[in-house]
């Protein structure tokens, strides 16, 4: 799991689009192809290596009901593992 | 789109721009039959297909060959892959790559024989190795991600301790150490790439160490090599499922070697609009699903596991591209896989040159 003060941000060579075709927003990467729900294109956008998970999560919840810095934590754990993701911190 | 149910829709295009190739590694997985020059699509035809493919859905092109440097309008047809939205990767030997070449590309996979240069050299055929060294730092300067693809046999599996330094020097982020797959070329030389079970054994071995040495340096890929398992690969992660295959001359594929496959029924983006080849051509619907599949694969748990395995490896073992993948152990013909392994090793051929 990512702790709260850790700060995301895309890895070199990963790019976050939108696909007209799958009405989604995707990643892409040199080992593949990530279709993001909305919660998680939120998440994306926010990884830019200045903002914290908790960061994160507290921007999120101007927009979204119910966002938990614990569900942030464990997505970014998880593009983490894709490799997605670099965390600092 | 959407007309034909069961198909969803595709993520990735492989482009095989060319089958020109300066290198003549005897494991290619090319066609033993190479598309010559005059066969090769323009690059309005490519850039059709590549329009056409964004349109079907495909976020990730990547442009291999042959050798896709060898395409003189390479960097129009890198711009207009980019300027689609396409991420855009270059699968290259590294020869003749200049940092001009790399503008638009998003990541580069460079291929490496060996460990060291005389050794590389051997197997590529051709003085090769410097130029892979001078490619790697183009790579790295232009700030690009960069994978190092390795394909692994009898030659080389010793030295894939000296392979993963290699990597390392290169400043690769992902190496890539693939078994040989037996297609094309390969298949042709089999009997001189195919390593002992203590060679697998040992290296197999020496990747763990370095994947748990280098995790948060490299990312170390291991493909296994299917011979020696008991059950066959997810091949494409099942048939025209997630990525097409467009061939030097316009033949559009459900993966690079299927044109093995006799009879079965191959379109041509000359001819057919490419989504309607990906949803509705017999090449693609042939083997798509579980509904085309026999015993033991049918009641089988593991169908959703592997796929059935490959069907081209099932054509070129068994003479019957809907048989169970005879790697399987499961399988009735497992037996034709282990008399291959039962054999003696021969000398490697280099492959053809194509002009």
């Amino acid at each position: 799991m990512t702790g709260f003060d850790a700060v995301p941000r895309l890895r070199r060579g990963v790019k976050a689009a939108f696909d007209e075709t799958r009405d989604s927003h995707v990643v892409l990467f040199p080992e593949g192809v990530l279709v993001l729900n909305e919660t998680a294109a939120a998440v994306v956008s926010l990884c830019d290596g200045r903002t914290s998970v908790e960061g994160i999560a507290l921007k999120l919840a101007e927009r979204f009901d119910g966002v938990e810095a614990d569900d942030v934590a464990e997505l970014v754990a998880r593009l983490v593992a894709r490799r997605v993701v670099d965390v600092d911190g | 789109m959407g007309e034909a149910p069961g198909a969803d829709a595709p993520f990735g295009l492989l482009a095989e721009l060319t089958h020109r190739c300066p290198l003549r590694c005897g494991y290619c997985s090319n066609p033993v039959d190479l598309v010559g020059r005059g066969d090769e699509l323009d690059t309005a035809t490519w850039c059709s297909v590549f329009d056409q493919a964004r349109a079907l859905g495909v976020l990730q092109v990547h442009l291999s060959g042959g050798e896709p440097l060898a395409r003189k309008d390479l960097p129009e047809l890198v711009g207009h892959a980019a300027g689609l939205g396409c991420y855009v990767n270059l699968v290259t030997s590294g020869l003749g790559l200049t940092p001009e070449r790399l503008a638009g590309i998003d990541h580069v996979q460079l291929s490496v024989q060996d460990a060291d240069e005389a050794g590389a050299n051997r197997i590529a055929g051709v003085k090769a190795f410097g130029a892979k060294l001078r490619a790697a730092e183009v790579v790295r300067e232009a700030g690009l991600p960069l994978t190092v693809n390795v394909v692994l046999h009898r030659l080389n599996l010793d030295h894939v301790g000296g392979i993963v330094a290699l990597a390392e020097r290169m400043g690769a982020d992902r190496l890539e150490l693939a078994n040989t797959q037996y297609y094309g070329w390969a298949l042709r030389n089999r009997a001189a790439l195919l390593p002992t079970e203590e060679q697998l054994a040992r290296a197999g071995e020496v990747v763990a160490d370095a994947q748990a040495r280098l995790a948060q340096v490299m990312e170390i890929v291991y493909v296994i090599a299917d011979y020696h398992e008991a059950h066959p690969k997810p091949c494409m992660h099942g048939w025209g499922a997630r990525q097409l295959t467009v061939a030097p001359n316009g033949d559009v594929l459900p993966c690079p070697a299927a044109g093995v496959i006799e009879g079965l029924g191959v379109e041509n983006v000359r001819d057919r609009p490419l989504a309607d080849i990906w949803y509705s051509s017999p090449a693609f619907t042939a083997f798509r699903g579980y509904e085309w599949m026999r015993e033991p694969c049918r009641s089988c748990a593991r169908r959703e596991v592997d796929f059935g395995g490959c069907r081209c490896q099932a054509f070129q073992l068994t003479g019957d591209a809907a048989a169970t993948d005879p790697v399987c152990t499961l399988s009735p013909h497992r037996g034709v896989v282990d008399a291959i392994l039962a054999g003696g090793p021969t000398e490697v051929g280099h492959r053809a040159v194509v002009r």
